[in-house]
């Protein structure tokens, strides 16, 4: 199965053909085919993964194209790295996949949805079986447009519309940046492939300022994609998408992506000389966790305050690989895939049920959804890092590693932590706690009809992937526990960077925090010893300054809506007016010649004997005057 | 010796010829010997390129040379190779879509037909002729009848815009032939064999007259490209002219001038034209951003898909230049090899969608909406799914998408380019997010959102239509998919001009 590895992202590309070309004819209207291919891709991913762990290699490549005299060779690899992202996107977009079976029974476009989701998926196994630049970024571009497609699937609200051109574009700036990082490492070493490029990068081809401005550049298209500070503008917005959608790109698997390639290219990040390339990696993780955290305090839209925890916790994962925490990094992207996707379809689940995204018109759902309920605070305990839940085993090595590189990146990822407990206690206080304050009757029209008035448990076609993606959120940190000899840091690690050793007295920071966080949740929202309320009077700056998040978007928007719309009107106008006004100008020119000159040719011998005459009196006068 | 090539090229004016002895009442049967014509001439091409040797596409074959004019030293002479064979199987399958896209002219059919026609001969005579002479011919031949085209069956100012079309490419193409004049009176023996010519480089001694020739070219190739300043006359010619019109404009006429570059200026002036190659460089890059910019700026959509034309010719014109840049120095030599394979294929990628746009645009204006402002429409996904499905996947090829067309192209050129001119490339690639952005604005603006109520009755593709723009978006997914053997068969023949330059 690992030398025939490639076979597994045509699955979804084959499901995906067929949809489009059949749609409505298919069984269950396209779904039952898309699942078919995501889950033999998945069973596809397991036992490669399997054969993997039992030592199993692959690297298969041909010939893209011969360019000049140099054939470029590209192809796919099996390694450690590559089998536990088809492993965990198999498993994860599989369960996303069937729930959405529940989750969009009746939207008019069903068929279209399953198409793209398993567009998607081709796309992200794709790239994470790439061998080369050249793939990579092909997958890169392929889930982008995935993702534009499914944020704006309900296409005729102009928000989706909005936010699907908003994540395209942004992504796309970082993919500039990529793409000359790629030319760049191109030109220096002559070749696409991961492992040629880096051994002659390790033999000298590149080196100094260059290698770090060539590494930078590559992590700006991980910038982009995994929208860490300053391109994370996109992703609270993509929200506008359906929420299978949310849990399997936003969340899950495209935004890792990121994540992925900078563990890919790791090598390009450690040969920067001071390792200046993974410091800014670092920064910019740690930033980006504590800057998301913050945000998501203030936030009422239950995926909005989820998509900030994303944006956050993808910067813990920067951050791990940034502190040479290569293990840790990509142990969090793993069990953050497994938890995150729970906690989105679990708002998807409640979304369901009560038919507003505002938490604020939630509350008591644990009595009439408990299955969501407890899922989803399975998953929050994960997220927030208690102990035994995923997240701590994978968020405290994070935590560790920082400490032991650097103590601001420590105090940023610590500080992001205590929000997130925050942010986390505030959202399912909120939600599932009290009593129930919704009911308006108008919302429930906003996704479809059909369903009984007054919130409710979702079918079982929803709530068994809940369920199952529960046990993965509760037990799946172990695999990275050093009391059972931390098998994943055993299967996943980078020749010479090696884990920091487990501090015992920074665990229990860690949990304290973790814990202070949810206990400053407590006093906020439950014992009201502090009620929100309050707090924003005294800090009416603070509460600004967080929901108009930064001002960022304010930023951009009126540098390049605004400045970038100015100098577009004014080219239009330079290009009609000046360049095509010089043409005419030639034209006009070129005719008023011709009109003067027809005085001349006036076909009357009078004139032509007057003229001549004319110029021998000229003659004539010049000779005698010189 | 075969006769195939010419056989290609006189199919069409043959069609011609017994066009004018159809009576001008009998419009089905101008129409059949019309779409029969361009199907024979296409299957002819396809034959040509089934006798096509792609082992050695690097060298001219089906070669044809006859005596035409011994006192001049002009001659018939007629050939292919990997750069010219896939422009002419693109003209000759355009050709087609266009005549089937026609089917509903009404307004003089006849002459409008055999227009089309004469227009398909002096396109492929550029591509295939060998003899500066018989180009030049050709060269001219293709004005004409586009002239007519855009004159008579064009939109309100199509005075104006053919006028503007011909008198500008006019004068390019005089400069163009005193370019060819300087270069025949310095070879010895005096020829206008181009093959004969590359070889004997007559003004390589002589580098100021050397690029004083060059000029001459480059005024006629840049305007026919168009390039930035030269391209103004493009987007009056485009919005005038009528949609199979602009079709062959944008995908065929304007790769006459990159074609020129490729085959004519980089192999017989490869000393001047590497001493302008920066300034070169420097109008395609400017071409590349401020297409861009200014097709942002447009409301008009085939205005746009003007611009961004501009804006795509200034890629494949930033891929030549770095090829002419790294003669004489051979360590470049691969990366030149490198931008020309994308030189080449940009302009076969632009060819097919921008054909494809041009198309759909016609579609939504001709028999739909009488109207093509982008703000007018709104919401017609809901609407017209495949007809939003075909222009969106146009798009997304137009930007460059990986598993699409463009993306081989853009990426190669890229690829080659920064190696010899990075600052520019780079400067280049902001062109790609500038792209990018006004494609999906576009795209948000014309099928997403609400369904504008104007447009609740507009009918979606008809079998006509969907027959048109079908080949195109096969091709732009099959080479995107699948390039290696065209890349293999342009490949040669760009090493085979390379050796050329030295």
């Amino acid at each position: 199965m690992t030398q025939a590895a490639w076979i597994i992202p045509l699955l979804p590309l084959a499901a995906f053909a067929l949809i489009t070309a059949a749609g409505p004819r298919l069984p269950g209207r396209g779904a039952y085919v898309s699942i078919a291919g995501i889950v033999l891709a998945g069973i596809g991913g397991l036992v490669v993964l399997g054969e993997v762990i039992g030592g199993a290699h692959a690297d298969v490549t041909y010939t893209w194209a011969v360019l000049g005299a140099k054939p470029i060779t590209v192809g796919f690899v099996v390694d450690p790295l590559s089998a536990i992202m088809l492993a965990m996107v198999g498993v994860v977009a599989s369960l996303i996949t069937i729930y959405s079976v529940g989750y969009m029974a009746g939207d008019p476009h069903y068929p279209r949805f399953f198409a793209y989701l398993s567009l998607f998926q081709f796309s992200m196994l794709f790239l994470v079986l790439a061998d080369n630049f050249l793939f990579i970024y092909a997958g890169w571009e392929l889930v982008g447009l995935c993702s534009y497609l499914l944020i704006g699937f309900w296409f005729e609200r102009p928000a989706a519309a909005r936010a699907a051109l908003k994540a395209f574009i942004t992504t796309r700036v970082g993919d500039f940046s990529m793409m000359i990082g790629i030319l760049i490492i191109f030109l220096y070493t002559g070749s696409l492939r991961f492992d040629e490029a880096f051994r002659s990068i390790q033999g000298g081809a590149l080196a100094g300022p260059l290698l770090t401005a060539a590494a930078v550049l590559v992590f700006g298209g991980a910038i982009g994609k995994s929208a860490q500070v300053p391109l994370h503008v996109w992703l609270p917005d993509a929200m506008e998408g359906p929420t299978p959608v949310s849990a399997l790109i936003h969340a899950a698997t495209m935004v890792a992506a990121g994540v992925y390639l900078v563990a890919r290219t790791y090598p390009l990040f450690l040969l920067s000389p001071n390792h200046a390339a993974l410091t800014i990696v670092a920064y910019i993780g740690g930033i980006t966790a504590l800057v998301a955290a913050t945000m998501g305090v203030v936030e009422d839209d239950i995926k909005r305050v989820l998509a900030y925890s994303t944006i956050s916790q993808l910067g813990y994962m920067m951050l791990g690989l940034g502190v040479l925490g290569y293990t840790a990094g990509m142990f969090h992207l793993i069990t953050h895939a497994f938890f995150k996707a729970l906690l989105f379809l679990g708002a998807g689940s409640v979304i369901h049920g009560v038919a507003t995204n505002n938490i604020k018109q939630m509350g008591g759902l644990a009595q009439v959804m408990p299955w969501t309920a407890w899922t989803f605070i399975a998953a929050t305990l994960a997220l927030t890092g208690i102990p035994p839940f995923a997240g701590f085993f994978s968020k405290d090595q994070v935590l560790a590693a920082a400490f032991a590189h650097d103590r601001v990146l420590w105090a940023l990822g610590a500080a992001g932590a205590f929000l997130t407990s925050l942010y986390m206690g505030r959202l399912i206080w909120y939600t599932f706690a009290g009593t129930y304050r919704g009911g308006d009757p108008g919302a429930a029209r906003a996704h479809g009809a059909g369903h009984a008035p007054g919130p409710h448990e979702s079918p079982a076609v929803m709530v068994v992937p809940l369920a199952i993606l529960a046990v993965f959120a509760v037990f799946l940190g172990w695999a990275g526990a050093e009391s059972l000899g931390n098998p994943f840091g055993r299967f996943i690690h980078f020749a010479g960077v090696e884990p920091v050793p487990p501090n015992f007295g920074l665990l229990v920071v860690s949990i304290a925090i973790a814990v202070a966080g949810w206990a400053a949740a407590a006093a906020i929202y439950v014992w009201r010893i502090v009620p929100s309320e309050s707090l924003r009077r005294a800090m009416p700056w603070a509460y600004t300054l967080l929901v108009r998040r930064y001002f960022v978007d304010d930023l951009y928007a009126w540098v390049f809506i605004g400045l970038g719309g100015l100098v577009v009107r004014l080219a239009g106008l330079f290009d009609r007016y000046v360049v095509d006004g010089l043409v005419n100008l030639v034209g006009w020119l070129a005719r008023q010649v011709g009109l003067g000159l027809r005085y001349i040719q006036t076909g009357r011998e009078e004139t032509y004997l007057l003229l001549v005459f004319l110029g021998v009196v000229v003659i004539v006068v010049a000779r005698l005057v010189w | 010796m075969s006769g195939l090539l010419s056989l290609v090229l006189w199919i069409p004016s043959a069609g011609a010829a017994v066009l004018l002895a159809v009576p001008r009442g009998q419009v089905r049967t101008i129409r059949l010997v019309a779409l029969v014509t361009t199907i024979a001439d296409f299957l002819a091409s396809v034959w040509a390129a089934g006798s096509f040797d792609f082992a050695r596409a690097g060298t001219l074959q089906l070669t044809e040379q006859v005596r035409w004019i011994p006192s001049l030293g002009a001659t018939y002479h007629l050939a292919v190779d990997g750069l010219s064979l896939p422009l002419v199987v693109l003209t000759t399958l355009l050709t087609v879509l266009c005549v089937i896209y026609s089917w509903r002219v009404d307004l003089r059919p006849k002459a409008y037909m055999i227009l089309f026609l004469l227009l398909e001969t002096g396109m492929l005579g550029v591509f295939v002729a060998l003899d500066f002479f018989l180009f030049y011919v050709f060269w001219e031949v293709s004005l004409i009848p586009m002239y007519f085209i855009i004159g008579i069956w064009g939109g309100p100012r199509r005075a104006y815009a053919a006028i503007k079309f011909f008198l500008y490419t006019l004068v390019g193409s005089l400069a163009m032939l005193l370019g060819i004049l300087i270069v025949y009176f310095h070879s010895s023996p005096r020829t206008f064999d181009m093959v004969a010519l590359f070889q004997q480089k007559p003004l390589a001694g002589d580098l100021h007259l050397a690029i004083l020739a060059f000029w001459g070219f480059f005024l006629g190739f840049a305007i026919k490209v168009p390039m930035f300043p030269f391209h103004t006359w493009l987007p009056d010619a485009h919005v005038e002219a009528p949609t199979a019109g602009s079709v062959l404009l944008a995908a065929i006429l304007l790769k006459l001038g990159t074609y020129g570059f490729v085959r004519i200026a980089l192999p017989l002036l490869p000393a001047a034209f590497h001493a302008l190659a920066g300034m070169v460089a420097v109008l395609a890059v400017i071409g590349v951003v401020y297409g861009a910019l200014v097709a942002m700026a447009q409301t008009d959509l085939k205005k746009l898909v003007a611009y961004s034309s501009v804006n795509h010719m200034g890629y494949v014109m930033l891929g030549v230049a770095a090829a002419a840049a790294a003669g004489g120095r051979p360590a470049l030599q691969n990366a030149a090899a490198i931008a020309l394979n994308g030189a080449t294929m940009q302009m076969l990628a632009h060819g097919v969608i921008t054909g494809a746009l041009f198309f759909l645009v016609g579609v939504i204006y001709d028999y739909r909406a009488h109207t093509r402002g982008v703000n007018d429409f709104g919401g017609l996904w809901e609407r017209l799914p495949v007809y939003t499905g075909l222009m969106m996947l146009a798009m997304l090829a137009s930007l460059g998408l990986p598993g699409l067309m463009g993306f081989v192209a853009e990426f190669s050129i890229f690829l080659g380019a920064y190696q010899i001119y990075p600052a520019l490339t780079i400067v280049a690639l902001t062109g790609v997010v500038i792209t990018v952005a006004f494609f999906l604005w576009t795209i948000y603006r014309i099928f997403w959102g609400p369904l504008n109520s104007r447009w609740a009755g507009l009918p979606d593709l008809d079998g006509r239509e969907a027959w048109t723009l079908a080949p195109l978006a096969v091709l732009m997914i099959a080479v995107g998919l699948y390039p290696a053997p065209v890349v293999g068969a342009i490949n040669a023949a760009m090493l085979g001009i390379l050796n050329l330059v030295r």
